[in-house]
């Protein structure tokens, strides 16, 4: 009796956003009369951190600095239209229509500069720290709260800015399947090292090492969060999660945490991610979205680790222990595959 | 645990990284909130009054009801309402209504017949959950329990019970025409007569709870002058509110939506299974009404990941190029469409994974079966069809005696190589993921495999041609009898037959318009004689925001927009939220 390592490997593209389109996000920006942003939407922030992404593509269109931008969602009275927080779609679909936004309230906003500077608006960049000045001349500057007050009590002019963006539906053909569906797809591999235990049919995920592209990043930490976390959950998915053990036989569904596996704090496996930024033509700033792909290859990763362990292919998820046992004893043993390269070069 | 690095040498050339804010890991904006406790999710709302909802769930998978008699759980202490179907104002819907894809075929509370074990069929309202859950056990429904079908290729056998009567056959109608959705490119069946080896494999992804760390629910509550307000853990807020609009039969301006502020979800909150019963209770009791599931409500009846079977067939040759690859594959939605319907046509366009192979064809089913329906979740669609590719992928490196680090960067799709969908594919990047995922595990590689890039290869001679089709009519809706039918007609190469895409539509961006918006001033409020505005000209911006990745290549440049601009609905429809608009 023996615990056996194994490698495998898999490799994924995922689309992003709404397979036919059809699926607009809006967004509306304005500027208070200190220079203060409020981008109104109705996004959902899940955790996945859509807040931020959209307060970080605000700040950069809108070249301010970021703690004078808040994301206020998601209250339909005064957040125009979003389909929704589904499908990898929310930095993409709504980043691009806050990018639309930000554009035309930045407009306003150098507009009102210019006024006060009496300068071309065309002349004009913003530093990103709360400055306008006039290009390549630095000393002739306007700060942006200096503008909006300008703009509100003297010019009046609205900073602000509407935006919607939409990908416009498909049909699908009904014989062929032709199609014209997601315009961005991101891309990952990973590879999973195992250990299985032949006695008890257990399955240790020793560590996992990936490559995702995903676009532009838009805040790092926050990719790092949903790879991580997606990681988490394609462990789960691989060696314990299933409402239905037997499926599709319905009974012995959980009804808790304590009847639901799910992998512990001690099951998390040590974790390395390399992150490809191959921006997407359309996404906003070239950014795609790493929300729903980050579990897929972990699935199949873990099962071809297994084969290469024990010579045991479940092609039923999840792999329990009973699974890999009957499998060992249908093969009459553990036959392993071939060793693959040597130990990883992260640590 | 978990460590990330950036490979910033990789396409740096398609990147401009001299960016402010775009690329900086800064602390978002809600995260103390979260730390500290000071986040408000939908449930954190008091409100004097408040009404608890709780449901009577069927205990058959598959029933007739006889009668329902709630007398005694009208009587019971603290309730102050009894909902039943016929109290239900649209008792039929199905999600994607709102897209006008599929017919309705899910009541919120069952009249005639239940399908599936924990299908919502009475709901009490009272003043404590305590009373609520207490009334529920006197409701008595009197059932004929009816045979049940679980699995779904049984489901689609002739005679199986039939589980949702919208769908007489089991499947969900495609184009009116086909009880699956086809995808058809090349010839299959040639490319595996000519394969050295062929292999066919059952993969089989199992069911998941969503298990948010938030249980679905919502709180509604009668706001004013007929309004309702309610605060909501919905993925898709306006989704949220268009289906409890329709159900309850109310104008979308009469509910208040509030939420943006979610405890987890991964599809499961996109499907509105409180809010239409807690602002209908709202409505007939004047008062607020709370409606959450318990965990395990949320475990046993909130919509899951539905399982799927898929059979991938593929032609290899002995150099380890896959030359067709045909996928079955069907979904089980369970007793309603939810948004299955939805992952098939996702799941069409993903087929046949990230590789270039020039013949695929795949027949996707989305089945009905007697449990609880399954909706979208993280990966939907694509999650299952990933695992099945990849362990064949597997199974074809080890058939071709190849490292499955090869096989996969020989087979990778490539910039310019045409999907079977008959698109091109454009932004590759599979080979470099493999290529650097290999170096960071130590895994060797081949030089040649090294060498190898996405830019390189793609598009280039059959690779970016739509080959000759043949094409089929099996599976025609009510004929189970078609789905062995002939082909029936050869498409030539070349063939499409959708138009392709439009320019995606941004509008609002006055840059990205022929001629910039005039910007209407108040006179009253200007100075005498006012110097002409300025033209707003686009100033190239600092850090250049998008300018090189907003919608690629300008539109041809539609006609100048003649004064008064056209109506554009986002500036009127909205107008009247922030005071003055320009227009």
């Amino acid at each position: 009796m023996a615990r056996h390592e194994g490698r495998g490997m898999a490799s994924v593209n995922y689309p992003i956003g709404m397979n036919l389109g059809g699926d607009p996000s809006q967004a509306l920006i304005h500027s208070n009369p200190d220079g203060k942003f409020t981008v109104a939407l109705s996004a959902i922030d899940l955790g996945q951190g859509m807040k931020q992404v959209s307060r970080q593509i605000a700040a950069e269109t809108l070249g301010v600095p970021i703690e004078d931008v808040y994301v206020d969602t998601a209250d339909s009275d005064t957040g125009p239209h979003d389909m929704g927080s589904f499908a990898s779609r929310g930095t993409h679909r709504m980043g691009n229509a806050i990018i639309v936004a930000a554009r035309e309230a930045r407009g306003v906003l150098l507009e009102a500069a210019a006024e006060e500077l009496e300068v071309n608006a065309a002349d004009l960049v913003t530093d990103g720290r709360g400055n306008i000045h006039v290009r390549g001349a630095p000393s002739r500057s306007i700060t942006v709260k200096a503008t909006a007050q300008a703009a509100q009590f003297k010019q009046g002019k609205t900073i602000a800015g509407r935006g919607i963006f939409l990908i416009p539906l498909s049909a699908v053909d009904a014989e062929t399947g032709e199609m014209n569906p997601n315009t961005a797809f991101a891309h990952a591999c990973l590879v999973a090292d195992v250990c299985v235990d032949d006695e008890t049919g257990e399955v240790e995920v020793l560590r996992m090492t990936s490559a995702y592209e995903l676009g532009r990043v838009i805040n790092p930490r926050m990719v790092e969060q949903q790879l991580v976390g997606g990681a988490w959950m394609g462990i789960s998915h691989a060696l314990y999660e299933t409402p239905e053990p037997y499926y599709p036989n319905p009974e012995h569904g959980p009804r808790d945490f304590n009847e639901y596996l799910m992998p512990g704090p001690g099951d998390i496996a040590p974790y390395h991610v390399t992150v490809l930024e191959r921006p997407a033509p359309d996404g906003p700033f070239g950014g795609k979205g790493p929300g729903e792909m980050c579990a897929n290859p972990v699935l199949p990763a873990i099962a071809n680790a297994v084969y290469n362990a024990v010579g045991v292919r479940v092609d039923e998820l999840p792999i329990t222990p009973e699974k890999i046992l009957r499998g060992l004893k249908a093969n009459g043993g553990v036959k392993p595959g071939p060793r693959r390269g040597g130990p990883v070069n992260w640590r | 645990m978990a460590t990330m690095e950036m490979r910033k040498d990789l396409f740096a050339d398609e990147r401009d990284d001299n960016l402010n804010v775009i690329g900086k890991g800064v602390q978002r904006q809600d995260m103390p909130g979260h730390v500290t406790a000071r986040t408000r999710f939908f449930d954190d709302h008091a409100f004097d009054g408040m009404l608890h909802l709780k449901v009577v769930r069927s205990p058959h998978h598959h029933a007739r009801i006889r009668a329902i008699d709630t007398s005694a759980a009208e009587r019971a202490p603290g309730v102050k309402r009894v909902l039943r179907g016929a109290d239900v104002p649209v008792n039929k819907n199905t999600l994607l209504s709102l897209i006008n894809f599929g017919k309705d075929d899910e009541p919120s509370l069952a009249v005639s017949k239940v399908s599936y074990k924990g299908e919502p069929v009475v709901a009490i309202l009272a003043d404590s959950e305590a009373q609520a859950l207490a009334a529920c056990k006197l409701v008595r429904i009197d059932y004929d329990p009816l045979p049940a079908v679980f699995d779904v290729e049984e489901t689609l056998k002739p005679g199986a019970p039939v589980v949702n009567e919208t769908y007489p056959g089991n499947y969900f109608e495609y184009h009116e025409r086909f009880d699956h959705q086809k995808l058809r490119f090349g010839d299959v069946e040639r490319g595996f007569a000519g394969a050295d080896i062929v292999m066919e494999h059952r993969y089989q992804m199992s069911p998941i709870e969503h298990a948010p760390t938030e249980t679905n629910g919502s709180i509604a509550a009668p706001e004013q002058n007929g309004r309702y307000l309610v605060h909501s853990c919905a993925q898709g807020l306006f989704f949220a509110l268009g289906t409890t609009a329709k159900i309850v039969d109310v104008e979308s301006n009469q509910l208040h939506f509030i939420g943006g502020t979610v405890g987890g979800g991964f599809g499961g909150k996109v499907d509105s299974l409180t809010e239409p019963l807690a602002v209908l209770g709202a409505m007939l009791t004047g008062r607020p009404v709370r409606f959450v599931l318990d965990r395990e409500e949320e475990m046993l009846y909130g919509s899951p990941r539905g399982a799927e079977r898929i059979y991938i067939k593929d032609g290899l040759m002995r150099d380890g190029r896959i030359v067709a690859r045909h996928i079955r594959s069907y979904f089980d939605a369970g007793a309603y469409t939810r948004l299955s319907s939805y992952a098939a046509i996702k799941c069409t366009a993903h087929v046949p994974g990230p590789y270039w192979i020039p013949n695929v064809a795949s027949d996707i089913y989305v089945s009905y079966t007697n449990r609880c329906p399954s909706t979208a979740m993280r990966g939907f669609g694509v999650t299952a069809v990933d695992f099945a590719l990849e362990v064949q992928m597997d199974r074809l490196a080890e058939a071709a005696n190849m490292d499955p680090m090869e096989l996969r960067i020989l087979n990778a799709y490539r910039d310019g190589d045409m999907k079977p969908h008959r698109r091109a594919a454009k932004n590759t990047a599979l080979v470099e993921c493999v290529q650097v995922a290999a170096e960071k595990a130590n895994w060797p590689l081949s030089e040649q495999a090294k060498r190898a890039s996405s830019l390189i290869g793609g598009g280039a001679g059959e690779r970016s041609q739509i080959p000759a089709t043949q094409l089929d009519a099996r599976g025609q809706i009510g004929r189970p009898d078609s789905r062995n039918g002939p082909v029936t007609q050869v498409l030539p190469a070349g063939t499409s037959r959708i138009a392709p895409s439009k320019q995606p539509v941004m509008e609002g961006a006055r840059d990205g318009r022929a001629t910039p918006t005039q910007v209407p001033r108040y006179e009253p409020q200007r100075p005498a004689a006012p110097p002409p505005p300025p033209a707003y000209q686009p100033a190239p911006p600092p850090y250049q925001p998008a300018s090189s990745y907003s919608p690629p290549p300008a539109p041809p440049a539609p006609p100048p927009p003649v004064a008064p601009a056209q109506p554009q609905h986002g500036a009127v429809r909205f107008s009247s939220v922030f005071g003055t608009r320009r227009r």
